[in-house]
């Protein structure tokens, strides 16, 4: 139970002082300014924040889809900054675990070779079966995306995104696309690979009451962090309400 | 609607390279209809007014000598409306600047120019003058192949006697706009010429004072000409005629009507693939625009937009790229329709070929494009204006797939997941999947047979020209001669091999069906001349009987076993029954042959011979063919190497274009259906790619699922497109082939090889535009959006 702890591990990724400026068309959009944030091995963060905070633009980029305007991007001590595009796709490839808001699953592929499409190319991957099994759907595993409700597409694409055992599973507002009762059972499917693997996890919501379950929570507005806060009484999915 | 429309134009030139796809295929087959139709039509028209400007007859017959006084009884006979009887001869010519003999066709003109039927249209130069024996119209053709200019001087030897003839005229005639040897089948305009000359000339020169040899005549409207004929045949028995015979008949009108049939073919088959593929890319690629614009569709509606406005609006991403393809397609195919009429006019000699482009031609080209844009366009659209707009607000249902082919157990294990991404997305829309295919298919099949035709071409020269003949050159006596002659041909330095043979003009009668067809008579089936069926296959002589070409079989519905009647039309005339020892495929023209001695019995001509093979001495040909100049029984010689050169090099030009332009458009085509289906599979499946490339998918390996597909549709296409190609081919053999010529069903490895190559240069091409889209994918936006 040592993950559970908070804050103890070494720094897996580091943010120092990042901005990303969109041009669009003739505008220049600010979507984060210098904006510094550290994360720790096994800790659960959530980063909250309405539409338009600039915390999707974050995750983009501690996730490798985007690039920094300003500042440096460490992971693992390593600077990222410079990575090429090449670079980018090796670090989401062996490191990141990626679960969207609509799970974003091979519509031809059935469930377990969903999953098999990330351990065919991960250096040490968990078997397919497992990471099935984790989140509990070891008996659907032979049905097509389309055979499956949203919950369950859902945590086929958990299981899909921590078979590869990665050092961070990013979920970019995994319960937006689903009813309250699945919403809460997919939460506890990451709650529970991020106790039983000690995946760094990174949740992004602007459902507040998410944030409860977060060893920190990050808080965003405007591009910015406007306050970091380590939740000292945390609650697991089930005894959440929103 | 001004929104809609300017909707319309933005969205149109976003999608502007697949669109410019469709509209490139349809200007190909557009073009190919503009032009075929519009050539038919110029060959047709031109051939028409010529005959009609230059009185080209409608019978003609050939005699040995017939006093002029049977005029007229012909001119009695119903049905006649106009007569003309002329001489014409067959002689050696001696050509300034070449070596060896040419032949001539002296054919006689009156002495005044008078309208006459078989006109002579007057290119350059003058009319003959009367008291000028010497003077001389010759073709076109001839004086160009040769570089002749008016006041050049020809020698001939016209009935053993030398004379030097002056040409002061270039003239043409409706009797000669394919100007071949007699008996020959490949123009060679260096050593065949026509000439036209006075008639007093020829009738002191061939001592045919008061007669003549050849006659021609028009039938009045609505007369028969089988009856004419019939009646002609009587009157002249006795006169020595080899009977007479109708336009059909005659070899120069022969060939030109089959060659506008044979363009009338290929007005339908290229078009009506190419628009067939057109109405094929038009409905997948707006299918898939009306799924990626529901929600705009639904907003339309919502905001009081009729069915049929959205209806047109989505009509017209369909009819723009269509309109474009028939304008550039009507434009190209007018250029190309001006080029194949040169080209027409290297082998036809009119007197004027006008290309003629008819407001039809393009009304028709314009309905039929319309028409596939309809089609195309009609089944993607009806079903997005039929959908009410609170159902076309949402998403559409997720895309069903089922477990396939390689769900079973032994496949499970072995085949990694990009592989049945790819394959069972082939396979849930299996009909996509054949009707890809087959469109690729296509355009393999049309660098198939568009190759086809020079191998058939080739194999042709083969046979014709290595495998049927091993003599340097024929001599054609200007009548019978006694066999003795092989002494004079033996004494003369350089002869290294002769082979005499007969021709016997003859009348050959099946029950009711009856063909003028002259026998040859030969020694062996194997000597300088062999026998030789369409696959280069030595066929035997029968030891008697007779041995008939396929399609002289067929006219005359005989087979080997039945007895033919023969009416010997020279000589004793005797009419003979003789049994069919066989028959031979040959590719060119009809002919009956059967054994030298069997002739001269069933003649009761014996030791009688028209011509022979030679084989020469090259080191002394100079001599021989001077000798051969002043020889007076020669009515001409034929060289079989210049002949095939003259060929060749005549054929060579078109083909070449041809293959060129067949080999550009079954490009476009098979671009057009490669990279339509891999920017609609990008299109359907940006998001799943951009997911696969967030989970660490290389842009290699994600190119990999989506092209694969694609190149195992191209695969598949391949070997289809061979069959569909070969089958092509044979349909075309089958319309091409005529009396004149059997197009034989070959092909070289080299056409297959060509396709294969062209084919997979083309997807590759497709494939890397694609690949560069992929590399622009927006990993990001697509993670944001529901489809």
């Amino acid at each position: 139970m040592a993950y559970n702890q908070g804050s103890i591990g070494q720094t897996v990724l580091g943010v120092d002082k990042v901005s990303k400026v969109y041009t669009m068309g003739e505008v220049k959009v600010e979507a984060l300014r210098h904006v510094s944030a550290d994360f720790y091995e096994g800790e659960l963060v959530v980063l909250l924040g309405t539409s338009g905070s600039g915390k999707s633009t974050l995750l983009n980029i501690i996730g490798g889809l985007d690039v920094p305007s300003e500042g440096r991007l460490y992971f693992r001590g390593k600077e990222m900054t410079a990575a090429n595009e090449d670079d980018l796709t090796a670090y989401r490839r062996e490191s990141i675990g990626f679960v969207f808001q609509f799970y974003n699953l091979i519509s031809s592929l059935t469930a377990l070779e969903n999953v098999q499409l990330v351990t065919e190319i991960s250096p040490e991957p968990m078997a397919a079966e497992e990471a099935l099994k984790l989140v509990s759907l070891a008996d659907r595993m032979n049905h097509f995306p389309s055979q499956l409700s949203g919950g369950e597409q859902q945590r086929v694409a958990i299981a899909r995104a921590v078979a590869k055992r990665p050092e961070l599973l990013l979920c970019d507002e995994p319960t937006g696309a689903l009813d309250y009762k699945t919403g809460k059972l997919v939460l506890d499917v990451i709650r529970k690979v991020n106790e039983e693997l000690g995946t760094t996890t990174l949740v992004i919501t602007h459902n507040v009451s998410i944030a409860a379950m977060a060893d920190r929570v990050i808080h965003m507005r405007s591009g910015e962090i406007t306050e970091i806060e380590r939740n000292e009484r945390k609650l697991s999915p089930s005894e959440l309400s929103w | 609607m001004k929104q809609l429309n300017r909707k319309l134009l933005r969205e149109l030139l976003r999608m502007k390279s697949q669109m410019l796809a469709v509209a490139a295929v349809v200007a190909c087959g557009i073009s190919v209809f503009v032009s075929m139709s519009s050539v038919e039509y110029s060959l047709k028209s031109t051939k028409a007014s010529y005959y009609s400007d230059y009185r080209f007859a409608d019978v003609f017959m050939q005699v040995k000598r017939a006093p002029e006084s049977m005029l007229e009884n012909v001119r009695n006979i119903q049905g006649v409306a106009a007569v003309r009887s002329r001489i014409v001869a067959d002689v050696t010519l001696d050509v300034p600047g070449l070596n060896e003999p040419a032949s001539g066709r002296l054919v006689s003109m009156p002495d005044r120019k008078v309208p006459v039927l078989n006109d002579v249209f007057l290119r350059e130069g003058r009319y003959i003058e009367a008291g000028h024996p010497e003077e001389v119209i010759a073709s076109e053709t001839f004086m160009e192949a040769n570089g002749l200019k008016i006041g050049d001087r020809v020698g001939a030897v016209i009935n053993g006697r030398w004379k030097e003839l002056v040409i002061v005229g270039m003239g043409l005639s409706p009797e000669y706009i394919y100007e071949v040897q007699p008996g020959a089948f490949f123009p060679d305009n260096r050593r065949f010429g026509v000439f036209w000359m006075s008639r007093d000339a020829l009738e002191a020169a061939l001592d045919m004072t008061g007669a003549f040899n050849d006659l021609s005549l028009t039938l009045a409207h609505g007369a028969s000409e089988k009856d004419v004929i019939q009646r002609l045949d009587d009157m002249f028995r006795r006169y020595g005629s080899l009977g007479a015979y109708g336009r059909s008949e005659q070899l120069s009108d022969r060939f030109i009507s089959d060659e506008i049939k044979q363009v009338g073919i290929q007005i339908t088959v290229l078009p009506a693939i190419f628009l067939a593929v057109a109405v094929f890319l038009l409905n997948i690629v707006l299918k898939r625009l009306v799924s990626t614009q529901r929600d705009q569709i639904a907003v339309m509606k919502a905001m009081g937009y009729t069915n049929e406005e959205v209806g047109l609006h989505y009509l017209g991403f369909a009819m723009v790229p269509v309109a474009i393809g028939a304008v550039a397609g009507t434009a190209l195919g007018i250029w190309l329709g001006l080029g194949l009429t040169k080209v027409y006019e290297d082998f036809y000699n009119f007197a004027e070929l006008i290309y003629y482009f008819r407001f039809e031609e393009v009304a028709l080209s314009v309905l039929l494009s319309a028409g596939a844009a309809l089609v195309g366009a009609l089944s993607a659209v009806k079903r997005v204006v039929s959908l009410p707009p609170a159902e076309a607000m949402r998403p559409e249902a997720p895309v069903v797939y089922k477990p396939g082919f390689l769900d079973r157990k032994e496949f499970q294990k072995k085949i990694p997941v990009s592989v049945r991404i790819i394959v069972r997305n082939l396979e849930r829309r299996r009909w996509k999947t054949a009707i890809s295919v087959i469109m690729i298919a296509f355009a393999v099949a049309i660098l198939i047979a568009g190759r086809y035709s020079y191998d058939a071409i080739n194999h042709l020269i083969l046979v014709e020209f290595s495998g049927k003949h091993r003599e340097d050159l024929t001599i054609i006596f200007n009548e019978s001669r006694p066999r003795s002659v092989q002494y004079n041909l033996a004494s003369l330095g350089g002869v290294l091999e002769q082979e005499f043979y007969r021709e016997e003009p003859a009348k050959l009668i099946y029950e009711h069906r009856s063909r003028r067809q002259s026998i040859t008579g030969l020694k062996t089936s194997d000597g300088l001349k062999r026998l030789v069926d369409a696959h280069n296959r030595q066929i035997q002589l029968p030891e008697t009987g007779i041995l008939l070409t396929t399609t002289l079989a067929d006219i005359l519905g005989i087979a080997p076993g039945d007895t033919l009647t023969v009416e010997f039309l020279q000589g004793k005339r005797r009419t003979v029954r003789v049994p069919v020892g066989g028959t031979i495929d040959e590719l060119l023209g009809l002919s009956a042959y059967m054994r030298i001695d069997n002739l001269d019995r069933l003649t009761e001509e014996a030791d009688m011979v028209t011509a022979a093979y030679l084989r020469i001495d090259g080191t002394e040909s100079e001599k021989l063919f001077a000798d051969f100049k002043e020889m007076p029984d020669v009515a001409g010689t034929s060289m079989l190497k210049a002949m095939q050169e003259s060929f060749e090099e005549l054929i060579a030009q078109s083909m070449t274009t041809s293959t060129v332009i067949l080999t550009t458009f079954a490009s476009i085509l098979a671009f057009a259906v490669v990279y339509n289906g891999a920017r609609i599979s990008l299109s359907e499946r940006a998001r799943e790619l951009s997911s696969l490339r967030v989970l660490g998918l290389t842009r290699h390996e994600i190119a990999f699922i989506l092209l694969g597909e694609q190149a195992i549709l191209t695969a598949i296409a391949i070997p289809v497109g061979f069959l569909i190609g070969i089958g092509l081919s044979v349909l075309l053999a089958l319309a091409l082939s005529s009396e004149l010529y059997r197009m034989p069903v070959v092909f070289s490895n080299f056409n297959f090889v060509f396709a294969l190559i062209v084919i997979v240069a083309v997807a590759l091409f497709s494939g890397i535009m694609v690949h560069y889209r992929l590399n622009r994918l927006d990993l990001i936006a697509v993670l944001k959006t529901r489809e």
